[in-house]
């Protein structure tokens, strides 16, 4: 072995503790930069990648049949621009009717043979593609799937001749959202046909003016008047974003901070090995090493740990990315397997690289030093540094230990500040993502309608309920056994129904409600609940998209009478994608009198036993035909996601934060044990010892903590109103506002916990530490 | 007041530093440690300031059993008992001179006000007075030993030790810090010298211990010369 190798090596193994935290630091960054990379690259462009694997389509145009052949529209796929196409598939529009429940709404249906295809290839997610007719596939997105228990349910279409059936065999995920349901191509004609649809590809299609250009080359070599409706993809991925662009806010912050603090840590980390190495590269220049070898040989004392650690954070990153974007893909409605392979280069190359670049930049430094002051420094921190502090601080009347503890963190003006700054990130971090759990949970929470809901039905068994087509409870007999329950605090009865408003294309839902505690389901950001008929209340998605504010009055066209109704409060419901009117039933009898509660949402006064409840109210129910449903209060998965992920990130960032803590702390310690051994020549004691070493962290601890928990609570309030405003809603104060001051000093006091654990652990050792061997460190 | 017992210090599997080592020392006297390198000079003055505990045999200083104090118990007795000068001074740093002279008065809990004084006057009869508020990387060597002295008589130690407290001197400076010593030793204060310089032993002893591998080789009274 060389005499560099065997410098580097003897190196290596004599900071053992410093080697140590260099690999687990790089091993760290790595991990979270693999994760929070892949993420940030999945989530930027989700809409995309699956817009990508989907072959989506950029434009999906409706064509009359009357003006247009089929074969016409085959031979569109050669117009000019067109890469690729699809169709032409017939189109239908039914009105199905699910049993006794109120009516779905119009379904665009197109007759199609196979999910696969050049263009918009239909992804299943449950069940399988119809085969025949008398077989539907939803839409998965659509609002009509409701999840698995769709599949197998029979839809019978009353209004058509021969009173069609169609048994839903599947979901399917259509990226370019083409169809709210497929049928095989011959079953079209039992559905009263309306048009064709074609799918097309374009060569160009990033803009607006080129999707356009699209569709003009298209409309061309058809018939006038041909081509009916078209929808391009790019108004749908700007809809789309809405949901995916959830998970960039939080997702960026994470990502931000990791980078930060892997920065911070790496350097830190090294720098700090190079500077207490400083008196050891003099020894090694004295014997003859040149300035070139020493640098190297310190640049590889670094390099080797970080290797080390990157790989191993490397494979840890990959593999906790994998179970993450398998979940996220359901959210995406993507299919990828692992981390992008450029993703792990990039963070390998980005961190090894700062781990050298740092390293050579602090290696440097020694490499120039003139011998004889690489021999000289080395026992203390350089003097100089900070002593008006120490001079200050000597003034404090404390104890002497304590007011020389104060004093420590001034000697070192940068690493202080590093450690400041790591504490405060972890304390940000921590402050978060406790904060963003706490928002979403408060989401839950106002989405959570009642206690116990009351709907139309026969229980049979536990889990079984029977809707049988037709029957309709009897509301004032079932009204009349919830008032009279025991624990019934108050009620709202709702009915959805169907109105439409110019402003809007499409069926809008309106809500109608009847009785005194409606407003307890919702969060009002503004205005004022509804006090009587002609008012509503409406969510933000409402007011953006049809321009309209609170105070404004808009007309509803309801069993196609139109009524005024004003809106007066702006209130936080997701339902209907934020679209759902709310409204006293009175505003809508006047248009449809036979309009009365379905469903009876019950409130209980605190202290009620739900369970016991339910149990009561479910038999005094029976003979009326209602049944007690449950509150739905099931976690959305992609919450759970965030959740899960907020928690992995901000672990580790309080990791990274802890060992960067610990390696000051080692360092320091390192570097004043000569400075130790003579306090207790002088006769400092181990308490005293103790004292001294904590107090020189509280100072860093309670200023990284005092600039941690604000900037934390900043993070999370501006990042939790960003995900709300990237979902389209304005979120209320009361989702925003979860922590309560004290709560909050409580975290900023744990940066100073952190510091002083750390610190402790080594006082101790310094405390016990033999002086005559500290002495002898001349 | 001192006195050693069958001392033996060993370290590791190696010949011990120290080997039955007895060795009594009355109060107001200045004995001065002679010996080759590594002879056990140093370990020696560090079992008399409770800075190491022996393998075997006692130590007692002023009737204290310094070799079964606990390590709080250590630091009260050094504090109270023991001033240490030492070869390379050992100041700190990033303290002026005087917080340096005040710190073992602090550490025993003296109030600032009161350390402040006592201070200001030692550092007057060193003639270092006017470096008070200078940081000791700007004083010359002699300097930085006289404050290393008046750092150690602080707290009016019944015993001053002094391992080798001229060798990072030139003899001009030796010569001012033997004439301190003989001066303090005047005084009645009680010393123990460790020196490769006879010069200086001569001068500040009143009685010569010379070790040879960790045994007494020779006990001497300068009186007997
Ligand atoms: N902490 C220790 N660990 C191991 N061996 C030690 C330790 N301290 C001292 N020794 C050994 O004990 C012996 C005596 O050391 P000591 O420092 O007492 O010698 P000394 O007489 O003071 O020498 P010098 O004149 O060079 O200062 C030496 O062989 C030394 O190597
Ligand atoms: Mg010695």
């Amino acid at each position: 072995m060389s005499a560099l190798g065997r410098v580097v090596r003897s190196g290596v193994g004599r900071r053992r503790v410093q080697t140590v935290v260099i690999g687990l630091v790089v091993a760290i960054a790595v991990t979270s930069s693999v994760l929070g990379g892949t993420l940030l690259v999945a989530s930027t462009a989700p809409f995309d990648r699956a817009f990508g694997q989907q072959h989506g389509a950029h434009l999906t145009a409706h064509f009359d049949a009357t003006k247009v052949t089929a074969e016409q529209l085959a031979a569109s796929a050669r117009a000019a621009g067109v890469s690729g196409a699809a169709g032409p598939f017939p189109t239908a529009t039914i009105d199905p009717g699910d049993g006794d429940r109120e009516p779905i709404g119009p379904l665009l249906v197109a007759g199609r043979a196979e999910p696969s295809g050049g263009v918009d290839a239909v992804t299943l997610t449950r069940g399988r593609w119809a085969t025949k007719p008398g077989e539907i596939v939803l839409f998965s997105d659509g609002r009509f799937a409701g999840g698995s228990r769709a599949v197998g349910r029979v839809w019978t279409l009353e209004d058509l001749p021969g009173a069609p059936a169609l048994t839903i065999v599947g979901l399917a995920r259509s990226i370019s959202g083409t169809a709210g349901g497929w049928v095989v191509p011959e079953q079209i004609a039992a559905l009263r046909p309306d048009g064709y649809q074609m799918l097309y590809r374009f060569t160009a299609a990033g803009t607006g003016a080129q999707v356009d250009a699209g569709r003009a080359a298209v409309a061309a070599t058809l018939p006038a008047g041909a081509l009916t409706a078209s929808r391009s993809w790019l108004t749908t991925r700007q809809e789309a974003a809405g949901e995916a662009a959830l998970f960039v806010p939080f997702l960026m912050a994470f990502g931000v901070i990791g980078l930060a603090m892997a920065v911070l840590i790496v350097g830190n980390v090294i720098a700090g090995a190079v500077s207490t190495g400083t008196h050891r590269i003099g020894v090694l220049k004295a014997l003859g090493f040149s300035p070139g070898q020493v640098v190297r040989a310190h640049l590889a004392q670094a390099l080797i740990p970080a290797s080390v650690g990157a790989l191993l954070g490397l494979v840890a990153g990959n593999a906790i990315a994998a179970p993450v974007l398998s979940q996220t893909n359901d959210v995406y409605g993507t299919s990828d397997s692992g981390v992008e392979p450029w993703v792990d280069a990039a963070v390998l190359a980005g961190v090894l690289g700062l781990v050298a670049v740092t390293a050579l930049v602090a290696a440097s430094r020694a490499g120039r030093l003139r011998t004889v002051d690489a021999l000289a420094v080395g026992r203390t921190p350089s003097a100089g540094r900070g002593r008006w502090a120490a001079r200050l601080t000597a003034r404090i009347p404390l104890p002497r230990p304590v007011t020389l503890g104060l004093a420590h963190p001034f000697a070192r003006p940068v690493r202080s500040a590093t450690i400041v700054a790591a504490i405060a990130f972890g304390t940000a971090a921590v402050v978060f993502s406790v904060g963003l759990a706490a928002s979403l949970q408060r989401v839950q929470d106002a989405e959570g309608l009642a206690d116990v809901m009351v709907e139309a039905g026969q229980r049979e068994g536990r889990d079984r309920v029977e809707r049988p087509a037709g029957t309709s409870m009897d509301t004032a007999a079932v009204l009349g056994a919830i008032t009279a329950q025991a624990g019934t605090r108050g009620y709202c009865g709702t009915v959805r129904a169907p109105v439409s408003t110019p402003a809007l294309t499409g069926e809008l839902e309106a809500l109608a409600t009847s009785g005194g505690n409606c407003a307890d389901s919702y969060r009002l950001v503004n205005g004022t609940w509804y006090t009587g008929p002609g008012q509503m209340v409406v969510a933000t998605p409402f007011l953006t998209r049809t321009g309209t504010a609170v105070g404004d009055t808009v007309t509803l066209t309801s069993g196609g009478v139109p009524v005024a109704v004003r809106i007066v409060g702006e209130a936080f419901n997701t339902e209907h994608d934020g679209l759902q009117i709310l409204t006293p039933i009175e505003t809508l009898t006047a248009a449809q009198p036979q309009l009365r509660p379905r469903e009876f949402r019950v409130y209980l006064t605190p202290g009620t036993d739900v369970t016991h409840y339910s149990d009561e109210l479910d038999v005094a129910l029976a003979p009326l035909g209602a049944f007690v449903g449950m509150a739905e209060r099931g976690t959305p998965e992609a919450i759970l996601i965030i959740n899960g992920l907020t928690a992995l990130l901000s672990l580790l960032l309080v990791a990274v934060a802890a060992l960067g803590v610990l390696n000051t702390v080692v360092l320091e310690t390192r570097e004043r044990v000569h400075d130790l051994g003579v306090h207790k020549a002088l006769g400092m004691a181990p308490r005293q010892t103790i004292a001294m070493v904590i107090a020189s962290v509280v100072v860093t601890g309670l200023i990284g903590g005092a600039l941690g928990a604000p900037a934390g609570l900043l993070l999370q309030r501006t990042i939790v109103a960003e995900m709300g405003w990237s979902a389209g809603f304005r979120l209320p104060e009361s989702v925003l506002d979860t922590y309560h001051p004290a709560t909050l000093v409580v975290f900023g006091l744990g940066g100073l916990v952190i510091a002083v654990l750390g610190a402790l652990l080594l006082a101790g050792w310094a405390a016990r530490t033999q002086t005559a061997t500290a002495l002898r460190t001349e | 007041m001192i006195e050693l017992r069958d001392v033996t210090r060993r370290y590791g599997d190696g010949p011990p530093a120290l080997r039955d080592v007895s060795l009594t020392i009355a109060a107001g006297e200045a004995v001065a440690i002679l010996g080759p390198s590594g002879s056990g000079k140093s370990t020696l003055l560090n079992l008399v300031a409770g800075l190491d505990a022996p393998s075997a045999g006692s130590v007692s200083v002023a009737g204290v059993r310094v070799d079964t104090l606990s390590e709080a118990g250590s630091a009260r007795y050094r504090r109270a008992t023991i001033g240490m000068v030492f070869q390379f001074f050992n100041l700190l740093d990033d303290l002026t001179v005087a917080d340096n002279v005040m710190l073992p008065a602090q550490l025993a809990g003296m109030s600032r006000g009161a350390a402040e004084r006592r201070a200001a006057e030692l550092l007057g009869t060193l003639g270092v007075d006017r470096h008070a508020t200078a940081y000791p990387g700007r004083l010359s060597g002699g300097e930085r030993q006289r404050v290393a002295v008046a750092r150690a008589l602080m707290n009016r130690p019944a015993l001053l030790l002094a391992d080798e407290p001229t060798g990072a001197l030139d003899s001009a400076s030796g010569e001012d810090v033997q004439r301190l010593l003989a001066d303090l030793h005047a005084d009645g204060q009680t010393i123990i010298l460790v020196t490769h310089d006879t010069a200086l032993a001569n001068a500040c002893a009143t009685r010569t211990v010379r070790l040879a591998d960790g045994r007494i080789a020779a006990d001497t009274l300068a009186g007997a010369r």
